[in-house]
């Protein structure tokens, strides 16, 4: 089975520990602040720094593991762990989680 | 005990985790602000006091390692509490920060319940620190502070040669019978101030206070140069002290008091005793017991201030010193040589 998108019982903690509208702000942050982190990954890649890729990559898991977005937060421990990958094409799937992640969280907050 | 309005610094590069952890700690009462790097916040630390620093470890610029590093080489930020708040992989880096002097570890994302009780127990051991450095201040000059805590105040102890002290307040418990509760306590206070003033000038610690009567030591925790002139100095001034304090009392229409000393010199055993949670610095052996039965005896000698013949010997002729002969004092196995040091005659 594979993870899920968003698990619910995380979510629902952080609303419950930090409030509702916090976790909106919060959800708006991390909407500002993937995009440049994917974008620092796919410039670590291309300049071959297996470090910052690295470092990129586990700053996106910690975010993904906030909100319970397991899936993205799977794929992200993958590629900090894995070490540079060797091509471009890694990145894909770690987007599409992201998209996916994202598209759920944006409904959550309007839920 | 929960600690309520805490001064907090979080340095995190995410601002999503800044927020988050700030939030929390708002929650929690505290005050909070942040950094998004190690340099910012150690810039801060630097520039305004913190009570406990949440620090993530892998930041631009300056990671959490080199600050904790920075931390522990600092004297005025060392015990500053740190919670590491890493989802780093690997145990190894538990091992690190904790080694490095991180109090505690907390794996992101951040549980806020498991986080309020390590932030609670953090700066709960930040105050007893806190305390426990005031009270070495109070008891203590500032070089002998720091050398305590450069010390981690281990409590293991050893042998130095000291000179010890003892003095209190002679007919102390028909005075409390005159006097309201109030004045003694006033008296008790300003007696204290004074003692503990002439003592810590001439570089000696007050360790103990019970009652009316203080103990004194004089070459440790820090080595003395002539620890034994320094004792018989300070209580030459402890007397002038209470010379000029008895003006005071007499112009009130209070009974002016008088105070005993006795010192030894010679080796003792010095070091913490007690628990971690609390202890106290003193000094046990011979000379301790010689210091103590000296002052006892400056009620029949009629003397302010006694002696043994280890300091008469240090203080040569520095300072007037008469000789008592040799006494049998309770406790002590060999009769002790005893003598009266006064204050040299001015010309």
């Amino acid at each position: 089975m594979p993870a899920p998108v968003i698990d619910a019982t995380v979510y629902a903690d952080l609303q419950a520990a930090t409030g509702a509208e916090f976790v909106i702000e919060l959800v708006q942050t991390f909407f500002e602040e993937a995009p440049r982190t994917l974008g620092e990954l796919q410039a670590a890649l291309a300049d071959g720094s297996a470090e910052r890729f690295r470092r990129a990559a586990h700053s996106l898991k910690t975010n993904a593991l906030t909100f319970g977005a397991t899936r993205l937060a799977d794929h992200a421990r993958a590629l900090e762990l894995g070490g540079l990958p060797d091509d471009a094409s890694a990145l894909d799937a770690l987007r599409t989680a992201y998209a996916e992640a994202a598209a759920a969280l944006q409904e959550m907050t309007r839920g | 005990m929960a600690e309520r309005g805490a001064r907090l610094l979080v340095a995190d590069d995410n601002k999503v985790n800044r927020l988050l952890l700030g939030r929390n700690l708002q929650l929690q009462g505290h005050v909070v602000a942040s950094a998004e790097n190690g340099r910012i916040a150690l810039e801060m630390l630097r520039r305004e006091p913190f009570d406990l620093l949440l620090l993530d470890m892998e930041m631009p610029e300056m990671t959490g390692f080199e600050v904790l590093a920075q931390l522990a080489a600092d004297p005025e930020l060392r015990d500053l509490p740190v919670i590491v708040t890493s989802s780093l992989e690997g145990i190894a880096h538990v091992v690190r920060c904790i080694e490095l002097g991180a109090d505690d570890y907390l794996p992101k994302p951040v549980n806020p319940v498991l986080l309020k009780a390590r932030i609670d127990s953090s700066l709960e051991k930040k105050r007893l620190r806190d305390q426990q450095k005031e009270l070495v201040k109070r008891f203590a000059t500032s070089e002998v502070a720091r050398d305590l805590q450069d010390s981690g105040f281990a409590l293991g102890g050893r042998h130095v040669q000291a000179s010890v002290m003892f003095a209190d307040i002679r007919g102390f418990t028909a005075l409390v019978e005159q006097q309201t509760a109030e004045e003694t306590i006033d008296l008790l206070n300003a007696y204290y101030t004074l003692m503990f003033d002439a003592i810590s000038a001439q570089g000696g610690v007050v360790n103990q206070m019970i009652g009316d009567g203080l103990m004194a030591i004089f070459g440790a925790p820090l080595p003395l140069a002539d620890h034994a002139i320094a004792s018989a100095r300070a209580a030459l001034d402890m007397i002038e002290m209470i010379e000029l304090l008895n003006v005071e009392r007499t112009a009130l229409g209070k009974r002016p008091i008088r105070i005993g000393i006795g010192i030894a010199s010679g080796e003792v055993i010095a070091g913490y005793t007690g628990t971690q949670q609390r202890a106290t610095y003193t000094c046990v052996g011979d000379t301790v017991n010689r210091a103590a039965r000296l002052e006892a005896h400056t009620k029949e000698a009629h003397r302010a201030i006694l002696v043994d013949g280890a300091v008469r010997a240090q203080i040569g002729e520095r300072l007037p010193a008469e000789a008592l002969g040799t006494v049998s004092l309770k406790g002590m196995a060999a009769p002790v040589e005893v003598y009266a040091v006064t204050r040299p005659s001015p010309r």
